[in-house]
């Protein structure tokens, strides 16, 4: 691998379903930065049918905008020649054709059956079903959806480690009298990995059953005792044979993979090694998503106790696999009702011709809003997506199902269940967004209010998105060049958008939620001045003596204070009884936050539940009024659009 | 010399038409290469395993699952009809007899002492594969299928319902602007394949199913009446399956869509002619449009490789613009602008200036065009 060379120059690639993407990296006065990016459709699908050739019009763009030459012919110039020609390594991700698709089994569902789920998603699969004893269906039912399914592979778990074979037995019987036919190549066997009971017996049974017809490997059980999850070895043979067999089918990637100088990886397992670094290295709970055009993938850290009492972070990846913002597009809109969309939308649109947009946009993916009416309505989409996409996660994103709990007579009266959801919104200290729909936002602020409305963050959320979507790429270099994806990442990748302080609670419009007093770096005569010269982005904030803003905020209200990234400002909270900004309800609270380009963002439109107005014509002046704040559109040119 | 990478549709006077007649598991191939094959012809065949029918034998007897293999009356590979006698446990010195009955029939797939199930399998099911267009067979692939070649005209589409069908091609309209209505649509059409011109209502699908029309093929259509026919929402874009008695093919998209000038006219002139259509389409994973296959009885060199296949947009190339506020219209490059250029939106794209057909210069996101074929 290209570690033992000096590498200067990197090119990168991620192979997406529609949009394939190149960055060129190179170490500048010491440091890696990010120099150039391109993009060309994929082309794995017909006429083309070959990979790399998209792969080569990406380069190809990053060729034209920075005057260099990476391809002669078909192929890279793997050897770098000098500062204008050549290249010292190339790596990539790849989710095209589908990404990998698997099917996991376990014997009862909310157990192993979740743990199973829990090892696909985290090596970056899509998981197309679970099968379990107990999922409610016949096993005549089984077997028909199993053989209807094409997966790339299948994960067998069940049993802890000396329990039932039993169920074992009976799951792979059904899996070999379905006998499943893999998505892409015929007559070639379909892997199959065994990751139960690791009894020799059960192993034994596995065998004799599945061996001869499929491509059985055997590794070590994801759930050798109830308290405990070993999802790595699972994880990790998942990659291999990902490679091994899966990309082996694929249409141009045996020539890419004798091209990369390090194994190629599944777009989400990249993003997600990302996020977990960041979380781990801060010491923070984070939420990340990656919004694409098929797919949308939600990762977790959050913090959880483990079998022995010690607090570990835990990671959690989740796939929503139909919820995406150019072919599954229109799943979003059947899956979320026009009703969900249209609450977004501060311009009136008919249905029979947001149905028509919706399925214009499923059948040309690639096509981007050139008008404002049809980015609104792309970015109302968007929200309904990752709305979706992260209720998705938060079912699956859970502790272990089935331990056993000890209470003290003092927890009766606050009885918990195992396997309560991971995610605390109050405890979630940062959202990184990525996708095209987040990452190429006309503005920044998009982003900001987009990530608002989907996550409804709770207590203080520092909010960031991915530059420019590059943190697959970083994703998979982190892998042969630790340095460089990390110097990159924190230069050109995290945006940081700001900081969102919403308190929890019920409230009635226009009835007071919160006073914010802010210590602002800049004095009021500077801040008008900046506001002048900047304005929208700027906005005059009344109510400030000195350096201190003082305002009160009521329900159904947001108010957005400008302050740099480079900036930070002391912010007290008094939200009133029944609001909870995070000390508990009526407490107040003090923290310095830092800026972004957004900047502060406080938001008194309520929490579990959070409303928006009912009424058609005060749900449309609301949209305007957090739009004009979030300075997110034009609203003048949005008001055009209402008036026609 | 720049090029833009957008893909196009097809729409092609004449072409070779290669298809891949795969059945999808390992069976006979019926043809070999050169043979001369109808669109109706079957070129391969095989057996699909009959569905599984797993039978608790150990519950029903109420024996250990070790034990079922000694109550067994059948073994592995036996066949067994419905209602027919499969295990037996007596008890009680044989004085209670308790049986199993096979609620299939089929064979016996698999006996097991770990789980005490016995698998039923029920008999093979023969799928077939035709040739689908008419044409040759230039190549087979041992067991699994053949391709047939044939030199045609080839007009893609942009979606679709249904799946392969043939017939006569009638063309209903006399403008590419015309609406398909339901007057135009009569029991004369049966069994031909409609072609109708800027629109399809529900009212005029209904009837096109009620002649009996082969298919349908027009420039757009409502995505709420296609709600309406299927009575479900098209989620992701994966068709070919859909149980509409007709297939259902648009050329430009949804909504009001004037057909294609080309489309048209190169329809018009094959007007009479026998076609083959498939609805099917897939936007993800394996593009696949819908398209329409007219053969031409015609000699052709069969190791001449397909046209040039993904050329980039270039200067002077006809396009068609395919997302609003100019969803349709036609135009000419005139100019790969190579700066980024900021739409109303405010996105930063690349853009191609581009005079459309009415003469007017307009500047469009080089993501928003697709290239016309003009073979």
């Amino acid at each position: 691998m290209g570690d033992k060379k000096e590498m200067k120059t990197i090119i990168a690639t991620d192979c997406g379903s529609t949009t394939t993407k190149a960055i060129l990296v190179e170490k500048v006065d010491g440091e890696y930065r990010l120099i150039s990016r391109g993009e060309a459709p994929t082309t794995v699908e017909a006429p083309f049918e070959d990979v790399t050739k998209g792969v080569l019009n990406a380069i190809n763009e990053i060729e034209d905008l920075s005057d260099r030459s990476f391809i002669t012919g078909n192929l890279l110039k793997k050897e770098r020649k000098n500062d204008k020609e050549g290249m010292d390594i190339y790596v990539s991700t790849s989710s095209a054709g589908g990404g990998l698709q698997m099917m996991v089994a376990g014997v009862v569902k909310s157990m192993t059956g979740e743990s199973a789920q829990r090892a696909a998603l985290g090596a970056g699969a899509i998981v197309m079903d679970v099968i379990a004893t107990n999922d409610g269906r016949l096993p005549h039912q089984r077997i028909e959806k199993i053989r209807n399914l094409r997966p790339d592979m299948i994960l067998l778990a069940g049993g802890v480690d000396g329990g039932t074979t039993t169920h074992i037995a009976e799951l792979a019987e059904i899996i070999s009298a379905a006998d499943p036919r893999p998505r892409l190549g015929i007559g070639y066997k379909l892997p199959l990995i065994y990751a139960g009971n690791s009894a020799q017996k059960a192993r034994d049974i596995v065998q004799e059953t599945i061996g001869e017809k499929m491509a059985l490997e055997i590794i070590d059980n994801i759930r050798p005792t109830l308290e405990q999850e070993n999802l790595g070895p699972a994880r990790h043979k998942i990659h291999n044979l990902f490679m091994e067999h899966v990309m082996q089918q694929a249409p141009g990637y045996k020539k890419l993979m004798s091209w990369t100088d390090a194994p190629i990886m599944p777009t989400p397992g990249a993003v997600g090694s990302m996020i977990e670094t960041v979380a781990n290295e801060r010491n923070i709970a984070v939420v990340g998503v990656d919004i694409g055009g098929a797919t949308t993938d939600v990762f977790s850290v959050f913090e959880s106790e483990n079998e022995k009492g010690d607090i570990e972070k835990v990671f959690n990846r989740t796939v929503s696999a139909n919820l995406g913002m150019s072919y599954s597009i229109s799943n979003v809109f059947a899956e979320a009702g026009l009703d969900h969309v249209m609450r977004w939308m501060p311009i009136h649109m008919d249905e029979k011709k947001l149905r028509n947009i919706v399925k214009n946009k499923m059948i040309r993916p690639t096509t981007i809003p050139e008008t404002l009416e049809s980015l609104v309505f792309e970015q109302s989409i968007a929200r309904e997506a990752l709305r979706l996409a992260f209720e998705h996660h938060k079912s699956l994103a859970v502790g272990l199902k089935g331990v056993q709990q000890q209470r003290t007579i003092s927890d009766a009266f606050e009885q918990t269940e195992s396997g309560q959801s991971l995610v605390d919104m109050m405890e979630l200290n940062m959202i990184i967004g990525s996708g095209g729909v987040l990452s190429h936002a006309p503005r920044r602020h998009q982003s900001a209010y987009m990530l608002i409305d989907a996550f409804l963050p709770e207590g203080i959320t520092t909010l960031t998105v991915d530059s420019i979507f590059m943190m697959p790429q970083l994703g998979v270099l982190a892998q042969v060049n630790k340095e460089a994806a990390t110097q990159v990442f924190e230069r050109d990748c995290l945006i940081y958008l700001g900081t969102c302080i919403a308190p929890v609670g019920r409230g009635k419009a226009g009835r007071p939620v919160m006073e914010v007093i802010v210590e602002h770096p800049l004095d009021k005569e500077a801040f008008i001045k900046r506001a002048k010269e900047e304005s929208p982005h700027f906005p005059v904030v009344e109510d400030m003596t000195g350096h201190v803003i003082r305002k009160m905020m009521n329900y159904g209200e947001m108010y957005r204070i400008p302050l740099d990234l480079d900036e930070t400002a002391k912010v007290t909270v008094k939200p009133v009884k029944g609001f909870d900004v995070g000390n508990g309800p009526g407490k107040e609270l003090t923290v310095n936050v830092s800026g972004g380009t957004t900047g502060i963002i406080f938001d008194a439109r309520g929490r579990r539940p959070f409303t928006i107005p009912a009424g058609d014509k005060e749900r449309v002046q609301k949209l305007l009024e957090w739009a004009a704040v979030m300075e997110a559109y034009d609203v003048e040119a949005l008001k055009k659009y209402i008036s026609e | 010399m720049a090029q833009a990478f957008t893909p196009g549709l097809k729409v092609t006077q004449e072409t070779i038409v290669k298809k891949k007649r795969i059945l999808p598991l390992k069976g006979e191939v019926l043809v070999k290469e050169g043979d001369k094959v109808s669109y109706d012809q079957v070129v391969a065949k095989t057996d699909l395993p009959g569905n599984v029918i797993p039978v608790n034998i150990a519950n029903q007897l109420g024996v250990a699952a070790n034990e079922v293999r000694e109550c067994m009356m059948k073994k592995e590979g036996d066949k067994v009809e419905k209602g027919e006698k499969v295990a037996l446990y007596k008890s009680f010195f044989g004085l209670f007899k308790n049986y199993s009955i096979s609620p299939i029939t089929g064979t016996i797939e698999n006996i097991s002492d770990v789980t005490g199930q016995v698998l039923l399998r029920e008999p093979p099911i023969p799928i077939e594969v035709r040739a689908y267009i008419d044409g040759v067979v230039t190549e087979t692939f041992p067991q699994e299928g053949c391709q047939v070649e044939t030199m045609g005209a080839f007009i893609q589409g942009i979606f679709g319902l249904s799946g392969e069908r043939s017939g006569e091609i009638a063309v209903v309209v006399s403008h590419p602007k015309e609406e398909l209505t339901a007057d135009l649509i009569k029991a004369e059409h049966k069994g031909k394949i409609v072609v109708g011109g800027s629109l399809i209502r529900l009212d005029a699908i209904k009837k096109a199913k009620q002649m009996g029309v082969s298919a349908v093929v027009v420039g757009g259509v409502d995505d709420k009446d296609l709600r309406a026919l299927l009575g479900y929402d098209i989620g992701v874009a994966i068709t070919g399956h859909e149980k509409i008695g007709f297939t259902l093919i648009a050329t430009e998209g949804f909504g009001e869509m004037y057909m294609a000038q080309r489309t048209f006219e190169l329809l018009k002139a094959n007007e009479g002619k026998w076609a083959s259509v498939n609805g099917a389409t897939q936007i993800r994973a394996g593009v696949m449009r819908p398209e329409i296959i007219i053969p031409v009885d015609k000699a052709f060199d069969k190791n001449k490789g397909a046209e040039e296949e993904g050329r980039g947009l270039q200067v002077g190339d006809p396009i068609r613009i395919i997302r609003e506020p100019l969803f349709g219209e036609l135009g000419t490059i005139t100019e790969m602008v190579p700066a980024l250029h900021k739409m109303e939106s405010e996105t930063m794209v690349r853009v191609f200036r581009v005079k459309l057909s009415n003469g007017e210069e307009r500047i469009v996101p080089r993501a928003n065009v697709e290239r016309i074929e003009v073979k």
